[in-house]
Parts: structure tokens; sequence; C-alpha cells
């Protein structure tokens, strides 16, 4: 079997799990309380009977069932997300506007906590049972059982208001004027503080599965092997032991990649930051269900091209498929 | 059993966390008896700093409201939906995973599909969604995080049966003429305990966080007081008054802390072959 | 004799405190001679793994050499640094494992593992390491070299990655090869070729071979000198003809004694009618790819016929991926065949319906190879053997009185009853898998390789349960082995089975004295110890 047809079968996946998601976000709007056209109508600012009725026959809301759910469903294909009346903009446009910032945020969130999770997962590996271990996993442990929106509020407590050492919140300083260079360090400065309690719960994930995959396949036949060809163990760690066992935590940490969008939605309300999980937050507050569900599809997608990408880096890595 | 205790008791981490549990279960038990009056209810001037005044140990909130009975009503709240949304959990994932991995081919096909589905979606997001379109109360929050919290049991409990199904004290009992079922849920399911149990005391713990990350975010049951809520309640007087967030964190971290550590406990007790080394 | 390359004196080494006992093995003394192979023979648990693992310096943690010396090229490995050792690994002194399936890294080309050896110890360049590791899978004889150099481990056979295995273990030319149990985990077919080429290279290279294992037939297959080791020490040790022809400890007798032997038995009259007839049996496995993956299909039972006469013991032997199980757990639908009838006393077990077979199934029991997975370790021995007849109807008290008899009958004590599957020895498992199958009163018993899992001298114990029962209660018994010898010692008529096909089927005699069959005379010819024991009998 071929990479070509791996790709395919995984898009064809993919697509079907999308639509099953579209018909989904199609149900919850309808489960959501009172009448949409009424909603509307209220946050256009006219509550009048006639205008409702124009609203409900302009979006098909008097329409059969199923015809509507063809509308919402064709329409989703094409990429219309509908109309939010709260922020006068259809909602594709505010998601788009603000993806750039979370793809950013979550990106480094992820790259962070993956390379820090396996440096001291393999630290604490090979301290197996001392002291050092117990001091690296019982750090883990702590991260692990923290909530995440704590942890960001602790940090703008501690680096922000009393140390001062990074921006509380925001995506860069407004009206700064920054250009090249001072923009990136700006723009890393202001990012530090979310990427890093984001990252900080799944670096305990992934320290946890580096460690113990790592002491798993220390006790595999083939690391014997190793040790009888005369090997030094410096050779048998990075070229027996780690190899194999990353190959898990890669994967894992691909499965993980939802949980961290998810995250995504506490810290970028805690330090302000402009991505789609700040516009869930607001749209919640708002009553916004268009732009809820929107930005609830649009996270999945993230997700589901996220664990395309594991599993095509994981074929890369494993002769076996 | 009495093994099991002891090898249980030999973990210190673990005995600390059950020490912590018993604690939040005790407060939680005996609120209503140690704070009669509504945690909602303002008693005294805003803003009091803890250990400042009599009667008041960890001082006010933003609208003088005790914090300290806010505490204690709110271990109610995230103990409930904890175990509540666990059970609920459970029953959805150990029938679909048990099913899923006895019967196999279209059945396994089907029940995976449909976890798989479930967890490509990501979870908070699902959870949010459906509480804020369920409107926020005790029993939506509490499916909400059964429903993102089910898949995991699923393939957990898939897993162990599919090994487990193939052993030949299985074979023998159907060669003993013992119906599917029992079958399933007489020699199968009963040695698949151990790893579920481990599991369920971790999911209580991300069920609480859970619960907490929702509250802070306002989808909390408006009527009940939370520790997640009086950290949200709390973050915009951030600057000035920080304790107000860190009391209830605190409260949270100890909380799930606990129910991680007895995990680890009871994985290392129920499991003493796989038992962590230099522990 | 030349001159011992290895001197071992006063070997004892330690295990960690709460362990079974106090040392893995102690008062270890012998010498390995230039240019022999030395077979160390013992059963599980008596040390000879522990004892090549310290002299190659890879003893598990907490392990340690309490005491005594190794000296090889006048040094003393005990006394020697770790990296000294290491120096010596896969340089001087080379190793080989039991399971070629694990151990090798699942990740890496074969040629790259074998060239890592070199690259080990500083020799040659990358390109001549190449060229070295050509030359190597060549002389162990592996097909197409410059394919196999780029495989990876999961492309190989079980065989062909021992092979792969003793080319590593080879590369530098080593003083010592070591090898641990290399043939258990293989084929009687593939362990006569792989102890073959373990001869053939051992003589090429004038290497001492310190070979480890469990099985007699292989020490007369290959050994020039003996040691037997029990417990952890030394109970014989002498010339391969002098420990096989006359042994002199107890133990060493009773392990010979234990092995099943060629020597045919007389054939049981078969008179009775039929109690099980098979005709035309197939299965195909089908491994389904779903939408992109392609079809696979393995024909495990491939048009099969027999029949077993009441009261007959029927022995069916093969290799692994003959069909032998599939056959026996299609008998009891186990596994459901695809066509052909399973007539057991007239009535076609094949057409019965879910419900009719509940309560048919009664009528085959089988006894199975693992005695560790074949009770459900939550249940106690007595509920083991009284849910099969309390379900099929018989009255609990009747049931309970029932299954204590039975523990007496294979030889436990009664208050077994009571007790949890841990805390029996798998001979004594291996007897309750007996007692339940008797507790249904079967027509027929089917056991599945019951006696494969267990060391020789429990086996026969379990093995002389088995015949005795079968004489004393006239029990039909289908005996499914991958072990001539064993088959040869039970059975009144024998099946041999190759890639689903039945090949050969009758009288034991006949087919192990006068096979008419190919295959079948090279499965005899595989068995290690042949030659000395149709000289002994």
């Amino acid at each position: 079997m071929g990479i070509a047809w791996a790709i395919l079968s995984r898009l064809a996946k993919a697509a079907i799990t999308l639509l099953l998601i579209v018909i989904l976000n199609f149900f919850l709007i309808h489960a959501a309380p009172g009448d949409p056209a009424a909603v509307m109508a209220g946050e256009a600012g006219a509550a009048d009977e006639k205008f409702i009725a124009q609203l409900r026959a302009q979006f098909g809301l008097d329409q059969p069932l199923y015809v509507q759910f063809w509308t919402y469903v064709s329409g989703v294909v094409q990429l219309d997300l509908g109309y939010s009346y709260r922020q006068q903009m259809p909602v594709l446009d505010l998601i788009l506007d603000r993806l750039p910032a979370t793809l950013l945020l979550t990106l480094t969130a992820f790259f962070m906590s993956l390379l820090l999770g396996i440096v001291f997962g393999l630290a604490a590996a090979a301290r197996q049972g001392r002291w050092g271990d117990s001091a690296i996993t019982s750090v883990a442990l702590l991260f692990y059982a923290t909530p995440l929106f704590w942890v960001a509020l602790m940090a703008v407590v501690l680096f922000s208001v009393k140390l001062g050492w990074f921006p509380a919140f925001g995506y860069g300083s407004v009206g700064a004027g920054y250009t090249g260079f001072e923009l990136l360090i700006d723009r890393l400065r202001h990012l530090f503080l979310p990427a890093l309690t984001l990252g900080l719960f799944f670096m305990a994930v992934y320290l946890r599965m580096t460690r113990s995959s790592v002491l798993e396949v220390s006790q595999m036949d083939f690391v014997k092997t190793a040790r009888a060809k005369g090997l030094n163990e410096r050779v048998i760690r990075r070229r027996h032991i780690l190899r194999n066992a990353l190959l898990p935590v890669v994967t894992l940490a691909g499965l993980q990649a939802g949980q961290l969008v998810g995250g995504a939605v506490l810290t970028e309300t805690v330090f302000a930051w402009p991505g789609i999980g700040r516009l869930m937050f607001e749209s919640l507050t708002a009553r916004d269900y268009n732009t809820l569900l929107g930005v609830f599809l649009v996270s999945a997608a993230m997700v589901i091209a996220f664990n395309i990408i594991t599993d095509l880096v994981y074929r890369l890595i494993d002769p076996r498929i | 059993m009495m093994d099991f205790l002891k090898r249980f008791s030999r973990n210190k981490g673990a005995l600390l966390g059950a020490l912590i549990l018993i604690v939040v279960v005790l407060l939680a038990v005996f609120a209503p008896l140690i704070y009669p009056d509504s945690p909602w209810k303002m008693v005294q001037r805003p803003f009091l700093t803890p250990f400042s005044t009599d009667g008041f140990p960890l001082g006010t909130d933003t609208l003088g409201r005790d914090v300290a009975a806010g505490l204690v009503h709110g271990a109610r709240v995230s103990l409930i939906v904890g175990l509540v949304s666990t059970l609920v959990a459970l029953l959805i994932g150990v029938p679909l995973g048990a099913l899923a991995g006895f019967y196999g081919g279209l059945v396994d096909d089907g029940a995976m599909r449909f976890t798989e589905f479930f967890q490509t979606i990501p979870n908070f997001a699902l959870a949010i969604v459906l509480v804020a379109i369920l409107e926020p109360t005790l029993p939506t929050i509490t499916l909400a995080i059964a429903i993102v919290s089910w898949p995991p049991v699923a393939r957990l409990v898939r897993a162990e049966v599919l090994s487990l199904r193939n052993r030949e004290f299985v074979d023998a009992a159907r060669l003993a003429g013992l119906s599917n079922m029992r079958i399933l849920f007489g020699h199968i399911l009963p040695n698949a305990m151990s790893p579920i149990i481990v599991m369920a005391s971790l999911m209580v713990a991300t069920a609480i966080l859970l619960e907490s990350s929702l509250s802070f975010l306002g989808l909390g049951d408006p009527n009940i007081m939370s520790w997640g809520y009086m950290i949200g309640a709390a973050r915009t007087v951030i600057r000035n008054a920080w304790w107000l967030s860190f009391i209830p964190g605190v409260a949270i971290l100890l909380t799930v802390l606990a129910l991680n550590l007895i995990g680890e406990g009871l994985n290392d007790a129920l499991n003493p072959r796989l038992a962590r080394k230099g522990r | 004799m030349a001159d011992p390359v290895l001197t071992i004196r006063d070997l004892a080494i330690s295990l960690p405190p709460g362990a079974d006992r106090e040392f893995a093995v102690q008062n270890i003394t012998f010498d390995l001679y230039a240019g022999e192979i030395l077979c160390v023979v013992g059963e599980s648990g008596s040390g000879k793994s522990m004892t090549a693992n310290a002299l190659m310096g890879l003893l598990p943690e907490q392990v340690e050499v309490a005491k005594g010396s190794a000296h090889f090229e006048s040094r003393d490995l005990m006394q020697l640094p770790a990296h000294e050792r290491r120096k010596l690994r896969g340089d001087r002194i080379g190793m080989i494992f039991q399971e070629p399936m694990t151990a090798l890294n699942p990740l890496m080309r074969i040629g790259d593992q074998i060239a890592e050896v070199f690259e080990a110890h500083n020799r040659h360049s990358p390109a001549e390491r190449r060229q070295k590791a050509l030359a190597l899978i060549n002389e162990v004889g592996l097909p197409d070299p410059e394919k196999i150099i780029r495989a990876y481990p999961f492309q190989l056979s079980g065989g062909q990655r021992q092979r792969a295995m003793i080319a590593m273990a080879l590369a530098l030319d080593p003083a010592i090869l070591i090898a641990d149990e290399p043939t258990t985990a293989l084929d009687v077919t593939t362990q006569a070729q792989i102890l073959n080429l373990i001869k053939t290279i051992q003589q090429r290279h004038g290497m001492s071979v310190m070979f480890i294992t469990h099985d007699f037939g292989v020490v007369a297959e290959i050994a020039d000198r003996v040691i037997v080791m029990r417990y952890g020490e030394i109970v014989e040790a002498g010339t391969a003809q002098a420990v096989l022809d006359a042994p002199q400890h107890d133990y060493t007798k009773a392990l010979l004694a234990a092995i099943p032997s060629d020597t045919v038995p007389d054939p049981a009259p078969v008179t009775a009618q039929p109690v099980l007839q098979v005709r035309n049996l197939r299965k195909t496995f089908v491994t389904s790819g779903g939408f992109f993956k392609p079809k696979r299909e393995v024909k495990a039972i491939d048009d099969v016929s027999f029949e077993v006469a009441r009261g007959e013991v029927l022995g069916i032997v093969g290799e692994s991926g003959s069909g032998k199980s599939t056959v026996g757990r299609a008998i009891v639908r186990l596994v459901e065949p695809d066509s052909g009838e399973i007539i057991l006393d007239g009535q076609d077990m094949n057409t019965l319906t879910a419900a009719e077979l509940r309560s048919a199934r009664r009528r085959v029991q089988m006894i199975f190879q693992d005695p560790y997975a074949s009770l459900n370790p939550r249940k106690t021995v007595l509920h083991a053997l009284c849910e099969g007849p309390i379900v099929q109807g018989v009255p609990r008290d009747k049931a309970h009185a029932r299954a204590r008899e039975l523990l007496e009958i294979v030889e436990l004590d009664a208050g077994a009853a009571d007790r949890y599957p841990h805390e029996f020895s798998g001979g004594q498992r291996q007897r309750i898998g007996i007692a339940r199958a008797l507790a249904m009163d079967p027509d027929l018993i089917i056991a599945d390789e019951a006696v494969s899992a267990l060391d020789v001298s429990i086996q026969a114990q379990v093995l002389d349960l088995l015949r005795g029962l079968q004489q004393r209660l006239d029990l039909s018994l289908i005996f499914i082995t991958h072990d001539m010898r064993v088959a040869a010692q039970l059975c009144d008529r024998v099946a041999v089975m190759q890639l689903g096909k039945l090949v050969e089927i009758g009288p034991v005699h006949e087919v192990f004295l006068n096979p008419q069959q190919e295959y079948t005379r090279t499965l005899l010819a595989a068995v290690p110890g042949t030659d000395w024991q149709l000289g002994a009998a």
C-alpha cells in the first residue's frame, strides 16, 4: 500500500468525520432554546412580528426541517458558516481573521511542550528511582493536576503584575508602531506566557509518556542484544531505545492535539489573545450561536488536520507500516 | 483484599492523596453544618484579606461573601459532578467497549468508528457547546462532561476484552456451554476491573478540572457556588486581590492531585507486576 | 583435549532480597575447552541462563556476582571494570538469545544491525562493514544477501532472524559463542537447520560454544560435553556420551527417564465403532483489509478427513501453521468451519444452531496448553470444575461432590477445591484442567499441546496421569502436539499435518518407523537426538 493511498484514505475518513460534525452542529442549533429568528431580531434591535417573519423567510426558517438541513449542509460545504448578527460579519470571515493567532499559540505550545516533555521525560527515565526522577515526576504530577486557567492567572500575577517581565495580555503592544525585529520581539514577549501556561499541562502528559515508554523499551530483548554486541550505553540509548520509545509518544501526542485546541479557549480568554478560542468565549457570552458552532467546526477541522499530519509523520518513522 | 490494602498503603503518595480526599469529602458532606447560610449571602465588607478578620479565616470576595463558605460549598459541586459524570461515562463506555471487543467484526467496526468520532472532536470545545446550548444546570454540565469523557473508557475496555476473550479460560467457559453474556460478564469483565478502576479514579480528577473550567468561563449552574466560578468572578480584580483567585485554585489543585495520587496508588496495588520500580 | 578457554571457579550469583532463594547459582565450577560445544542443561529455575548472563556481564539489576572467578584470555572477567567487559562483548565473546522475534531492533535494517558490531569496536570503514555484513549474511545461509541487508526484522521469519542473530554474534570471530536456548522458540525442522548451522560454524571457526538448553535431544545432537544444573548447582558433568548413556546423578537419570522415548508402544487394538468422524473439513482465514487493504487468505484446514475410534488416542502432529490446533478448535466449534462434517456419535456438530450447540458442547471437551491462561484467576478451583456441569443441569451438591472426587482422580488433595489458580504450580494447574474436562463427562477430549508448556519432569508426570486415566476410563482422546516424541509415547494412531493438509495418517509404529510421505520423513529426521535414542532402543 503506497503512501498516496494512505493519504487518500485518511482524507476520505476526515471528510466523513467533518460531515458528521456538520450534522451534529445542525441539530445543536435546533436544540438551542428560543426561536433563532426572534434571537436574531432581538440582536438587530427590532422585535416586531413582521420583521421576525421576514427574517424567518430570509433564512429559510419557515421551510421544513429537511430543507433547512440541506440548505445548512450545502452552505457549510461551500464554506458558508452563517452570519453573526452580533459582530455584523460572516462567521467565516470572523474566524479566518482570528485563526492565525490561534495557530501561532497552539503550535508554539505544542512544540514547546513536546520538546520539554521529551527532554525531561528522558532525564527522569535516566535517573529512574533516584532523587532526580522523583523531583521531575513530582513536578509533572503537579502540572498535571493544575487547572490551566488558574496557572494562567497566577502567571499574570507573578510575571506581569509583580515582576513586570512580560505583558499581561494582548497580541502585541498597541500603538507602539514596532516594525521588523522589534515587532518580532514584541510578539514573542506577548506569546511567552500564554504558550507557557497552555503548554505546561501537555508537557506533563508528554513527560510521563516519554518516561514510561523509555523504561518499557529499556527492558526489551533487543536492548540486551545491543549490549551483547558491545555497544556503549550512550549509543544504545540514542540508537536503540530512543527511537523505539518515541514512536508511541508521537502518536499519542498527535491524539492530544484536540485537547490543546480546547485549552486554547481558556488561555486566550485569560490573556485576551485574539484567537478563535477567545472568539468562542465572546460568542458564548453574547449567545451568538452561529459563531459558537462555526468555531467548534473549525477547531474540529484543525484537530483532524493535525491528526493526519502526525499519522504521516508516524509512517515516515516506522518502517513496519 | 488485605494484600491490596497493604500494597496501597506502602505507597506514601497514595496515602497522602487518600488523606486529602477524605478531608475534602468531609468538608463537602458537612458543608450545611459548617456554614448553614447560603454561600451567596453578603456577610461583611468586600475585599477582607485572609487571616485579618475573626470569623472569616479566608476573607471576603468582591461582593463581601465569605470565601471560606464558598470553598466548602464548592467542594460539593466538584465532587458530585466528578463522581456522577464518571459514572455516566462508565455506563456508556464499558458496555460499548465490551461489546465491541467481544463480538469483533461489524459490531466492533461500528462501535469504534463512533468512538473515534467522539475522540476527534476537541472535547473541551464540545463540552462548551453542549452546556451553552442546553443551558448551564448541574445535570447538563454533568452530562456534557460524561459525553466528552467516555471514549477513552470504551477504548480501554475494548482492548482489555480483546486480550481476554482469546484466553483459554474463556474457551473453557464456552465449552462448558455458557451463554455469551455470562461469559462476558462472569468471566471477562471481572478480569478487566483493575484498569477500569484506575482509569475511573483519574477520570474523576479530569471531570473536576473540566467542571471548574466551564464554571470559570461562566458556564456553571448560576445557582450553585463552585470553585471555578469563584476564580472567574475574581478574575477582573486579579491585580488588587490575587488571593481571591489563588485560594479556590489551590482547592482544585489539591483535590485533583489527591485523585491522581490515588489513581497511581491503585495502579501499583492492583497490578503489582507492573508496579513502577523505585517508588 | 585442548586447554580451557574459559575457567570458572566457585561462581555464585546473588538474587535481590525477597526472591525465593538467596543465590541464583552457587558453587559453579567448570571449564570450557577450545573448539568444543558444551551444553548446559536444566529445567526452568536451574540458573543456567543466569550463569550465561553473568559471563557476558548482562545480569539484570540487583542480581550480582557474589563470589568466584571466570578466567578468559588470562584475565578474570568478574574483576574487569565495566568498560573492559564491554569491549569483550561482541568481540571475543558473542551471544545469541531465545526469542528471535524480539531480539532484533524492529526499526533498524538487518544490515545496519550487523554492521553495528564493527562500529561498536571501531573496526573497518563503513564500506568495508557493508561488505563484511554481506559476507556474514551469506555465511549463515540467508538467501539473497543484497535484499536481506536492507530488510527490516518484521520481513524475516523466525528462523531467518535467528540466522541474522548468529551473523551478528559471528561478526568479529569470537573465541566463545554463548547460545541461550536459541532454538527453543523455533519449529522442529527450523531447529534442526539452526543446530546444523551452529555446528558447522563452530567447526569452521574453531570456536568454543556454550549452549544452554532444556532439551536432552538437542544435547544428543550437538554436545561434546554436558553440565546438568538443578536449583542453581551443577549436579553432573561429563562427556555427552557418558552423561546420556550412563548418568550418575539421580536427577539426571530422572530427567533422561522423563524424556518420552521414540520406542513405539504396541498399538492398542482399535475395534470399537468411531466416536468421531471428520469429513472434508475446510477453514480459510481471511484477514479483511477493509477499503484499501488487499485481502489475505490462509487455508488453515484444507479438506481434512479422519476418524477417531472409541477408546482410541489419535495424535495430530505438525509444525506451527500446520492447522493442527485449528482442527481441534473446529471440532468443538470454537472456530466455525467453512464446510465439512463433524459427526459425533452419529450427530453432525457442524449443523447445530447456537442454542443446540450450547448443550451439545458437553460432549467434547478440551485440555489447553497454557496452564497460566486456562483458569480464570478470579474463580476458585471448585467453581472452575462445577460451573459447566451446573449450567448443563447437574444439581449443585452433586456437582460439588463430583468435583472433589475428580481432584482426587487427578491426584490433587481435596482441599485444592477452595483455592485460587495462582496458588498452584504449572503442573498442578494442568491437572485441574484435566479434571475440568472430565467433569463434563465428555465422549471425546481434545488435548491441545497440553504438556508443551511444562518442564520435562513435570511433563512426564502429566503424561503418566493422562495415560492412566485414558486406560482406566476408556477415554477417546485427540492429542495435538508439535513434539513427535510425546506423540509416539501416548498415541495409538497419529496424523501428520502440513499447511492445512493431512499428509499421512496411520498406526504410530507405521508412521514413525516406516513413513510413506517425504514431509513425515523430514519431520522425523529433524527431531533432535533421534540417532542417540534409536541407538539406545
